[in-house]
């Protein structure tokens, strides 16, 4: 098999990111649980360390940046989780990634339509 | 014998329960919508199925990466929906056909098929949106269902050509099944968007177009394509077209769309609506 084509601005989530990002998308996934949500509020730090995240994905959720956690293995479905928990909803998500403000990434979506 | 009345493809987009929760039908955003839904709830009045195939993908509620089957059938009592982490209002469980789950596990593996079984199976948005576009407003859901869930989250997922053999499949074990029973199949999710990466926002209205005008009659159109070819023209999410391939492969040979919507935006997403019925012999 061919390794997949590159993309530009898009990551598959393949086997190396699916290893790479094994603790931060556990982490992550475990916030379907109110009660885990609630955890790593109160105590962000002793939630990240409990998952054994490295200093990249830790760094990564310190600083709320999607493209960072993308690139320390983060899959995007449950990134959203994670999302969820800094109330993002996948506007503020497309901006902060595009580099736009959020209207402005919305008015690139009304143009998609045209 | 069962009976296959049709295929319904829909998005299933987050957003939309949201906007169910608070009525938000007529809004100018949300009408060109809505507004594809009720032929097709007229056309479910008049085909009355009692059971629904639905093929989703699941976006980690139910599969982590521990364990990320390929393919999973449901077989299960009834299917929970849960708390997904970022706040849509949570279904009423969806009674299963744990018989028909069984008969169709047995088909499908005798096809070689090697799937995964699922006695116990939390369903997320992606398939209580579509069920709750289909069946507004109701206090119980008017069909059991069988889930068929169909990887989109660890590459390499399986190609658009072994989607399609999957719903041929599916088709066949329906058909054979010796209760008479009407069985709608749906497919859920796409079309055209994604949520991650650079390219975030991306949608491709020509090839949604083309892809749907191709489905019903020359549905291994789209099969010409690797996976990462379709993420190429769809988006990371867009590959959720998979799940329309299975739902149309259910209905072999030809078919017609007895009814489309598709609309951008809805939240990052070209949403699209499709209802095809085998063309009579």
């Amino acid at each position: 098999m061919p390794p997949p084509r590159s993309i530009p601005g898009t990551t598959l989530f393949d086997g190396a990111q699916a290893i790479k990002g094994y603790a931060l998308n556990k982490m992550c996934y475990s916030f379907n649980s109110a009660a885990n949500r609630e955890q790593f509020k109160r105590d962000e730090d002793a939630y990240c360390a409990r998952y054994g995240l490295n200093a990249e994905q830790r760094e990564a959720i310190r600083r709320r940046n999607v493209l960072d956690l993308i690139a320390a293995g983060g899959n995007v479905y449950y990134l959203a989780k994670f999302a969820g928990i800094l109330g993002l909803d996948v506007q503020d998500l497309g901006a902060q990634q595009t580099g736009m403000t959020k209207d402005a990434f919305k008015a690139k979506l009304v143009a998609a339509g045209r | 014998m069962a009976r296959i009345v049709g295929a319904i493809t829909s998005s299933h987009i987050p957003a939309i329960g949201k906007a169910i929760a608070r009525n938000l039908h007529e809004e100018p955003y949300w009408k060109p919508f809505f507004d594809g839904y009720p032929p097709v709830h007229r056309w479910l009045a008049k085909v009355r199925p009692q059971v629904a195939v639905v093929f989703y993908n699941d976006h980690g509620l139910n599969f982590f990466l521990d364990k990320m089957p390929t393919f999973a059938v449901g077989a299960a009592p009834e299917y929970r929906n849960a708390d997904e982490g970022w706040g849509i209002p949570t279904l009423a469980p969806i009674p299963g056909d744990q018989r028909l789950s069984w008969h169709v596990i047995e088909r499908l593996v005798g096809e070689d098929f090697d799937i995964t079984t699922c006695q116990e199976m939390l369903v997320d948005h992606a398939v209580t949106i579509p069920m709750a576009l289909l069946w507004p407003g109701r206090d119980a859901w008017p069909v059991r269902v069988v889930p068929v869930c169909i990887n989109t989250v660890q590459y390499p997922l399986p190609s658009a050509a072994r989607c399609y053999k999957l719903g041929q499949a599916v088709g066949r074990a329906i058909e054979s099944y010796d209760e008479d029973l009407r069985v709608v199949v749906i497919g859920t999710g796409g079309l055209s968007h994604q949520l991650d990466g650079e390219r975030a926002g991306f949608i491709n209205k020509a090839f949604d177009i083309e892809f749907m005008e191709k489905l019903p009659a020359d549905p291994l159109w789209a099969a010409r394509y690797s996976v990462a070819e379709l993420v190429e023209r769809t988006g990371t999410q867009g590959i959720e077209l998979l799940m329309w391939l299975a739902a149309r492969g259910t209905l072999g040979g030809e078919a017609t769309a007895v009814h489309t919507n598709y609309h951008i935006p809805i939240s990052n997403t070209a949403a699209g609506l499709m209802v095809m019925e085998r063309r009579a012999a």
